[in-house]
């Protein structure tokens, strides 16, 4: 008689089982970086419905699209991009400065914004970065009027997308002198962020704060509120009741430098159905246009683009793909050198692999991009890391003009939701698009 | 500008009149005197004399909303009335002093300077304080110098529960009752070095006569169990 297949348990597959060992063996939960890692639901669910015999296409290399963004346009000296592609907040010390700096010099070159991080700027970031939207988040780390008033932009933190509610933590191994002086911390603890701002506690105050913001910049510069996806109908109406110019909504797939698992795969809701509340909340506020939404987590390519600015979008925000650009997961850093160095070796020493490594909370960034150590750095060349990063950031451009165009689109902010069907049931819920080849969008 | 006195050096601001911003956008001028500036009918209103970048000398005739005299440099506010939540947020330096009782979150994340509080201050005193010196008159609530970095904070009166959760670098010194202390904070014996920071702290803030008695003060400072997490063996997954 053949002997019965051995069966997989699904309740208990080998990931669930090596955390039950390493929870039962140590007493601690993993801590690690960039975003959630398990299949969700993307803008890969959705396609765009370019021109054809009902539309009119554009000439996609020669007649002319525009991809100038805006954002709060309320402000007197609104933020003018040439792309709606931005760089997130990264914090130095979760970063290099040189990683910093090359990021800096990439978003000054095709014309967008970078955005500070906890633990205030530095002289590299604001020296290198045109346009560069200043953070105001729970622990007020280095946080400085004069830097408020050099920044072209603020942005009130409320969440990330990563770890909504959750706060934020920079381990040890990455508080050098330089960070820890700029945060007020000893060198080499564990530093804690806190989950919620000191000085104010709810959209009421939170109306009262962003006047104060104002007051000290004398209404030059546009005010953001950023929040982590989770209750998104609700928070974008309250951040825009509290008076943001521009409100950014960062979904679960979001990433981060050091945060438990546990927030990191299970907190929040997508980026694509994060999105879509986001639009309705402005539609309801009767906001649209004069509010602006960034929507990040997870963006990675000028399709993903297309579709979040097809969706209602105005602008998106990058943090793991500009790591990547950096040379993030690479066998080999993003040096400078003519042959390449091969550093897998050190990937193995953290327990991984080239293009499975998350180890940023460790400090020991094979590629020298989130490390503070002096010969770690060395790894990333700014100048090698600012090319391949504006590379990609052009590359994603074209291709969101490229699309805009093939929808008959001068203009990339006149992608609409009509331009997109979704390709599963789950996605064309989330989105409220047409499932393919249909006019149903399940719910309505 | 409606309600502001052109006359140099002294200005005088009626806020009925001229409203916050033109308060504001004079202490904001980086040229020019330095006036003493008079500060009449607050009424009440948020972010009066945010962001000061001189050392003006302010004197603001009743009580203040939100985040009054918050981030300041240089300058010295005095508010002669009650202050609202957040009073001299994100101070850089210069001196604030407080003639009545505050609101929750005094000089929260305070990096420098020095506030005074002459009555009773709510709770999260000092909350993620980074170098400011606090002295309180009075009581202080809960959770006062909660994930405090760096800085002391006077209490000549008693404090609430949870005092110093979380602390970091910052020194508490408090010479009234301590209803709890947080996590991580600890009561450690006084030194003639402590006895003689609280003295020159309380002469610096100019309390009213009686000065409590330094000898009473209790010092509470980080047992430092929780600067490190031993994160470091948390890696399993490649």
């Amino acid at each position: 008689m053949p002997r019965a297949p051995l069966e997989e348990h699904h309740s208990f597959p080998d990931e669930i089982r090596a955390y039950i060992e390493q929870a039962a063996e140590t007493g601690l939960y993993d801590i690690r970086g960039l975003g959630a890692k398990r299949r969700l639901p993307t803008f890969d669910d959705l396609v765009i419905l370019t021109a054809s015999l009902s539309r009119y296409p554009l000439e996609g290399y020669r007649e002319r699209c525009t991809t100038e963004t805006v954002l709060g346009t309320r402000a007197k000296n609104p933020v003018r991009l040439a792309t709606p592609i931005t760089i997130a907040g990264m914090s130095f010390g979760a970063l290099s400065a040189r990683g910093k700096e090359a990021i800096g010099r990439a978003a000054t070159a095709v014309g967008t914004s970078t955005t500070t991080g906890d633990g205030g700027m530095t002289s590299e970031e604001r020296e290198s970065s045109k346009c560069l939207v200043y953070q105001c988040l729970p622990s007020r780390y280095g946080f400085n009027p004069e830097h408020l008033r050099l920044a072209d932009a603020i942005e009130m933190v409320v969440g990330q997308g990563a770890k909504p509610g959750g706060g934020g933590m920079l381990l040890g191994q990455k508080v050098s002198a330089r960070v820890a002086a700029m945060r007020t911390l000893p060198e080499g603890i564990d530093q804690r962020s806190a989950c919620r701002h000191p000085d104010w506690t709810g959209p009421d105050d939170l109306a009262i704060k962003i006047a104060e913001l104002r007051e000290l910049t004398d209404g030059r510069i546009p005010i953001y509120v950023k929040v982590g996806a989770s209750r998104v109908l609700s928070d974008v109406k309250l951040a825009v009741k509290a008076g943001a110019d521009v409100v950014v909504v960062d979904g679960m797939q979001g990433g981060t430098a050091a945060t438990q698992q546990v927030f990191i795969e299970h907190a929040g809701i997508p980026t694509l159905p994060a999105l879509r509340q986001a639009v309705e909340a402005l539609e309801e506020m009767k906001v649209v246009g004069d509010v602006q939404l960034v929507i990040s987590g997870g963006i990675r390519t000028g399709a993903d683009v297309a579709k979040a600015l097809a969706m209602g979008a105005d602008a998106v925000s990058l943090g793991q793909s500009v790591l990547m650009a950096l040379g993030c997961n690479r066998s080999s850093p993003a040096d400078g050198h003519a042959v390449p160095t091969d550093v897998t070796p050190d990937y193995e020493k953290l327990g991984t692999v080239p293009g499975r490594c998350h180890h940023c909370e460790s400090g020991r960034c094979p590629v020298g991009v989130t490390t503070q150590d002096p010969e770690l750095e060395l790894r990333l060349d700014p100048v090698e890391g600012a090319r391949r990063l504006r590379n990609y950031l052009t590359v994603m451009t074209m291709e969101l003009a490229t699309l805009a165009r093939a929808c008959g689109k001068s203009n990339v902010h006149h992608l609409e939701r009509e331009d997109l069907a979704a390709l599963t049931i789950t996605a064309a819920a989330m989105a409220k698009v047409p499932l393919a080849g249909t006019s149903w969008v399940p719910g309505q | 500008m409606d309600g502001v006195a052109s006359a140099s050096p002294r200005e005088v601001v009626d806020l009925a009149a001229a409203g916050v911003r033109s308060l504001n956008a004079l202490l904001h001028e980086r040229a020019g005197p330095f006036p003493s500036v008079e500060v009449l009918h607050p009424m009440g209103q948020h972010n009066v004399a945010v962001g000061a970048v001189r050392a003006f000398r302010v004197e603001i005739r009743g009580h203040v909303g939100y985040y009054a005299a918050a981030m300041n440099q240089e300058a010295s506010i005095h508010i002669h009335g009650n202050a609202g939540k957040g009073l001299a947020e994100n101070i850089m330096s210069g001196e604030v002093q407080v003639f009545g009782n505050a609101s929750d979150a005094v000089a929260a994340s305070g990096h420098g300077g020095l506030v005074v509080v002459h009555g009773d201050a709510a709770s999260r005193c000092g909350i993620s304080m980074k170098g400011v010196d606090i002295v309180v008159g009075g009581s202080i609530g809960h959770l006062g110098a909660f994930m405090a970095q760096a800085g002391t904070m006077v209490v000549a009166g008693d404090a609430g529960s949870a005092l110093g959760d979380s602390l970091y670098e910052a020194v508490i010194y408090v010479g009234g009752r301590i209803e709890s202390l947080g996590e991580d904070a600890r009561e450690e014996p006084m030194t003639a070095v402590d006895r003689e920071r609280v003295a020159g702290l309380l002469a610096r803030a100019r309390l009213s006569p009686p000065l409590p008695n330094v000898e009473r003060f209790k010092r509470i400072a980080s047992a430092r169990s929780l600067y490190h997490w031993h994160a470091g063996q948390n890696r399993i997954h490649g």
